[in-house]
Order: C-alpha cells, then sequence, then structure tokens
C-alpha cells in the first residue's frame, strides 16, 4: 500500500549567534494510511523540529529545511507554492499542539476557531459550519456544544481545550494529524482520554497518525511504529510490539530501562548518564558515544549508519556492524 | 470506543462565567471605577449640548447683530454677545460641533491609518516594514506643532476655501497622529505574531488577510480603543491651537479655538472674559474628561499597563 507521507533525507538548520545548528540530519520514513507513527526521544533531539518542518512552519531568517523530500499524494511539500500548501494544511494534514491553553486564540469564541476551517476548506456556509462544529464538538466528548461554542478559551479546562484543538484539526477530514506532545501539558487522568479520543477518531476515520512524544506509556498505548531518534538522527526505528521486546541500540535500551515498572521496588530509578551532546559541537562519531555503556573506539571517529537488523527493525549502532567492520 | 468516551466527560465550565461576553466584563468593572464613569459622562453632556443645544436656540451663530454689540451675560442672552452682536452660547455650542467632529474624525483616521500600517508593518517585516517605520520616524523626528504650523500656512497661501479647511485640518491632524499609533500597534504585532495560536492559524492554512484580520487585529482591540480615546482629546487640542493662531479652521465659521482667539485682544481680556471663558472651560472640561475617561478605560482593558 502506499505510504500517504514519505518523508526521505530530511535535513534542517536553524541559525544561532554561535553558528548553524542542524536540528534534523537525515531522517527518512514513511506513514502508512492509517498507521501511528511515533517520534520518540529526550528534549532537544529534534521531533518536534521534524514535526514542525513536514508542516513548514520553519522560516527564515530563524531556520531552513536545508535538503530533503516530503512526499505527499505524489508532491514534495517541501517545493510547493504558498497556495497549494495552505490549502493543504488544515485540510489533508492537521496539527495540534503541546499547550492546549495558547494554541487557540483568546479573543474568538470557540465555534468561530472550530468553524473557520470548514468555511475556509470545505466551503460550508456559515448554517453548515455551525451544524458540522457542533456535531465536531460532541464528537471529541463535549457535552452542552451549543454553550461551548459561545465560549472563550479562557472559560474552558486544559483538558476540553484540547478536545476543541482536536475537533479543530479533524475537522475537514486530513488523512494526516501531527501531534506534537499532545497530552504533556495535561494531567494524567486527562492524557488517558486525550489518547482514548485520538485512537477512536483514528479507527472511525482512517486518519494516519504522527504522534510526537518523550513519554514511553503513550507510545506503548498508540504506536504502530516507533522512530526513536538522538540528537537530530533517527538511530532505531521498527514495529511497537518488537521495539519493546528486543530493543538494540543502547539509547532505546537506557530509555525503556528508566521507566518505571509496575509492582517492581527500586532503590533507584535507573537513568541514562550523562547529556544530549550540544548540537554545535558535533564531530563525526556515534552521538550517543559518551554516554554509552558499549562504546568501542571506532564510536569516537565513525558515524554508523542506520542498518535493517531483520524483524523489520533498523537501527544505527557499531555493535550490530561488527562483521563489516573486520572484513 | 467514541461513546465511552463521551461518557466519560467529566469537566464542565464555570457556570458564573457562561454568559458574560469579554465586552461585558470589561463594561463591569468599567462602572466600578467612579471617575472614569463621571469623564463619559462629561463627554456625553458635552456631545448632547453641541449637537442638539443649538436647536433650542433662538440665534444661529453668524447672525450679525449691531444692537447687541459686546453685551454682558444677560437673561436675553446667557453668555453675553461678541463684537458683531452675535449669541456666545451659540457659537460655542456650534464651535463645539466643528471641534468635536474634528477630533473624532481625526482620531478614526488616524486610528485607521495607524493599526493598518502598523499591522502591516509588524506581520509582514522585512521591507515593507523598514518603508513604513521610516515614513513614521520621518514623521515623529520633526516636532508635530511647527509641522502643523506649515501646513496651516501652507493652507493659507493657496487660498483654500474655508469649507474645505476643517476636512483638511481633519487631514493634517491623522497624518501628525498616526505614527505613534502604528508604532504600537507594530510592536503588538511583532510579539502576537510569535504566539502559539498564530502557529495554528498559520497551520490551519488560513490567508494572510484572515489572519491579520480575524487573529490578529481583535486582539489589539482593547490597546486601540485607549489610544483612540486618549487621541480624540489630543486633537482637540491641537486643533485650538491652530485655530487660536488662525490657521486651523477660519472664522466665521466658529471653533473653540478661534473663539478663545478674543483674548489676544488685551480689551477683550480685560473686559470681556465672557467671550474667552466659554470656549475655554468647554476645550478644559472635554479634554480632561476625555482624559479621565481614558485613563479608566485603560485600567480596564489593559491590566498590564497599569502606571
Amino acid at each position: 500500500m502506499e505510504p500517504v507521507m514519505n518523508i526521505d533525507g530530511l535535513s534542517t538548520e536553524f541559525f544561532t549567534e554561535e553558528g548553524t545548528v542542524r536540528a534534523v540530519d537525515n531522517v527518512s520514513f514513511k506513514i502508512g494510511r492509517g498507521e501511528t507513527v511515533c517520534i520518540v526521544g529526550e528534549s532537544g533531539c529534534g521531533k518536534s523540529v521534524t514535526a514542525m518542518s513536514v508542516m513548514g512552519l520553519v522560516e527564515e531568517p530563524g531556520g531552513r529545511v536545508t535538503g530533503g523530500r516530503i512526499g505527499f499524494q505524489g508532491e514534495d511539500l517541501l517545493r510547493l507554492d504558498k497556495n497549494s500548501l495552505r490549502s493543504i494544511r488544515g485540510h489533508e494534514i492537521a496539527m495540534i499542539f503541546q499547550e492546549p491553553m495558547s494554541s487557540l486564540n483568546p479573543v474568538m469564541k470557540i465555534g468561530e476557531q472550530i468553524m473557520e476551517p470548514l468555511s475556509v476548506h470545505l466551503k460550508m456556509n456559515k448554517k453548515q459550519a455551525r451544524s458540522r462544529a457542533i456535531e465536531l464538538i460532541t464528537q471529541v466528548g463535549i457535552s452542552r456544544p451549543e454553550q461551548i461554542m459561545g465560549s472563550y478559551p479562557h472559560e474552558l479546562s486544559g483538558g476540553m481545550l484540547q478536545r476543541i484543538m482536536i475537533a479543530i484539526a479533524v475537522s475537514c477530514s486530513p488523512k494526516l494529524l501531527i501531534a506534537d506532545e499532545p497530552t504533556t501539558a495535561l494531567d494524567v487522568t486527562i492524557q488517558a482520554q486525550i489518547l482514548d479520543l485520538l485512537r477512536g477518531l483514528k479507527e472511525d476515520s482512517g486518519m494516519s497518525i504522527l504522534l510526537i512524544t518523550h513519554d514511553l506509556g503513550v507510545v506503548a498505548e498508540m504506536a504502530d511504529y516507533v522512530i526513536v531518534m538522538y540528537s537530530g538522527q533517527i538511530v532505531e526505528e521498527g514495529g511497537v510490539v518488537e521495539l519493546f521486546q528486543n530493543p538494540q541500540h543502547p539509547y532505546t535500551r537506557g530509555l525503556l530501562k528508566s521507566k518505571p515498572v509496575m509492582g517492581q521496588r527500586l532503590e533507584e530509578l535507573y537513568s541514562i548518564p550523562g547529556q544530549v551532546p550540544s548540537p554545535l559541537a558535533l564531530t563525526p562519531s556515534c552521538y550517543f558515544h559518551d554516554r554509552c555503556g558499549h562504546c568501542m573506539p571506532v564510536c569516537r571517529t565513525r558515524q554508523p549508519l542506520l542498518k535493517e537488523t531483520g524483524n523489520g527493525q533498523k537501527v544505527s549502532c557499531w555493535l550490530y556492524e561488527e562483521a563489516e567492520l573486520y572484513v | 470506543m467514541a461513546t465511552d468516551i463521551r461518557v466519560k466527560e467529566i469537566e464542565g465550565i464555570r457556570p458564573g462565567l457562561r454568559k458574560s461576553s469579554l465586552m461585558r466584563q470589561s463594561l463591569r468593572r468599567l462602572m466600578h471605577n467612579k471617575l472614569a464613569v463621571a469623564g463619559f459622562a462629561v463627554v456625553v453632556l458635552m456631545f448632547v449640548l453641541c449637537f442638539i443645544g443649538p436647536f433650542f436656540s433662538p440665534y444661529t451663530d453668524n447672525k450679525i447683530n449691531m444692537a447687541f454689540m459686546n453685551k454682558p451675560p444677560s437673561l436675553k442672552h446667557w453668555l453675553g454677545t461678541d463684537a458683531l452682536g452675535r449669541d456666545i452660547l451659540t457659537r460655542v455650542m456650534q464651535a463645539g460641533r466643528i471641534s468635536l467632529t474634528v477630533g473624532l474624525a481625526s482620531m478614526l483616521l488616524s486610528v485607521f491609518l495607524g493599526s493598518l500600517l502598523g499591522a502591516i508593518a509588524g506581520y509582514y517585516g522585512g521591507l515593507l516594514d523598514q518603508i513604513i517605520m521610516r515614513i513614521a520616524d520621518l514623521l515623529m523626528t520633526i516636532p508635530g506643532l511647527p509641522l502643523l504650523f506649515i501646513f496651516g500656512a501652507l493652507l493659507s497661501e493657496w487660498k483654500i476655501p474655508t469649507d474645505y479647511r476643517m476636512y483638511i485640518v481633519m487631514l493634517m491632524l491623522s497624518i501628525v497622529n498616526w505614527p505613534g499609533l502604528a508604532r504600537m500597534v507594530r510592536g503588538q504585532m511583532l510579539s502576537l505574531r510569535e504566539r502559539e495560536f498564530m502557529q495554528a492559524a498559520v497551520v490551519l492554512g488560513l490567508r494572510d488577510r484572515r489572519k491579520l484580520l480575524h487573529h490578529l487585529l481583535p486582539n489589539i482591540v482593547p490597546l486601540l480603543i485607549v489610544m483612540a480615546t486618549l487621541n480624540i482629546g489630543g486633537a482637540i487640542l491641537s486643533e485650538s491651537v491652530l485655530s487660536f493662531f488662525g490657521l486651523g479652521v477660519m472664522p466665521p465659521t466658529p471653533t473653540w479655538g478661534n473663539m478663545i482667539d478674543a483674548a489676544n485682544n488685551i480689551l477683550d481680556f480685560q473686559n470681556r472674559p465672557w467671550l474667552w471663558i466659554p470656549p475655554g472651560l468647554s476645550i478644559f472640561a472635554t479634554v480632561i474628561a476625555i482624559n479621565i475617561f481614558g485613563d479608566g478605560l485603560r485600567d480596564v482593558l489593559d491590566p498590564k499597563q497599569k502606571r
């Protein structure tokens, strides 16, 4: 089956006073129809920037997508003109953000904000848009939709606002929904509800989801396919079951190990030592080498490539390329 | 799946906030500010007096009656008459019409120009921003009053008919006033445009015009209202100054400014205070009331800017 989105060799750079920072470095992946792909990683590993690049939110003079291709419906999003891009955004590809409180316009009524994409993209008139908006509010699990339509964002709670954001995002039945840490700003019970909601909507409509998160619990719950990023690169990817059962990259192992296990008592929870390296001071090496328990001399001098290791998993680590090394 | 989510819905909105729109909340807070309410009342009173008052007057503003020259206030002429026997009260009310209209109209024009140009400059940035803001800077580097004097002198030089001068004075005042507003609006735009909800608007695939007019401008409406209010007072003052120096609206059309001109004459100044005190007091009362009201509005609409 043809994937909904095919990202190939995406690189994004930001221009800072200290120099150019490559936030996303040669990232390639596909999102299949109806599939949920999760990108996980620590803060600053480039997962949000990947999503922003896809949406065309990286703008000069701050930064620039420097290379690659984002294939969507046979076209390259990076080379589309402004108008075609605008008709795709919000219509075919929608996005929800981390902070529902600040993602809605504070001086516009909720109703207007839901009706806006309906009238812009689907050319609905006021009446149609209104009834569809009420339908959408009900669909995302909020009662008294009429009343909500007339309220302002500050009158609703974070959880409700995130539901509204989701309603706006799915209003035009997008093929792909990008969710950038949609539950991070919410408390745990609401998190579960929002994830349930996203999953339900996905099953009903068959859209694909690109979910950005740092929470492995969310990954386990939502993902079909997982991409682990570190320092702007993909270090490991694979099906969710395979990856959780057989993590190969030391970083993935570390991440899984640092997750508390229900019913297990520990003195101290494991954490990966060290910090993400500064993106300004990267040398050709495995970027994880100074935090890695399996670091070998080669790790410090050459960068491993993403290689298939069977099971549909790919990993970029010298541990799995030994054979090749000594040839 | 979708149905049991609906059952899980446990949050509700607070009932107390239910039916009050933002405007109504602000209005309620404004009503608590006694001084601002009083200011507003004075402004309304001024408007009513000036626009409806003349209909009840037995005199017209330009009717010359030599039999009643320079009469002090009496029952017949409540505020006396001037050197041409014209009724001062009627003239003050007529003058108020002109002064208030000039103030209001030039405010509307400068708010329109200022917010539009400021919004465009702030939103698009780049070359457009440079061009607009350098023009604004240019206008701001020249002190406002001399600039107005030059304009006024030019008008007299070109012999513009008196009837048109009122409109040209409005235009002049707007040209002097928009740069300050544009700067303020531009600053607001620069910060608003980086807010997350604007990123959400980009992601929704909205047009620039829609983003500007529907998403950004409503966010600065409180600021605009406050600036606009304070601007009226300033415009009335500037118009009065110009007219006082004979560079604004020309007699016989009365304005508060050219009526105070009577104080220029030492005889009138010393012996006939009824000629210049009423228009002077009108300017004073109106401008002070507008400023007090504007301050109150600012406290209500823009709590961050409290002194």
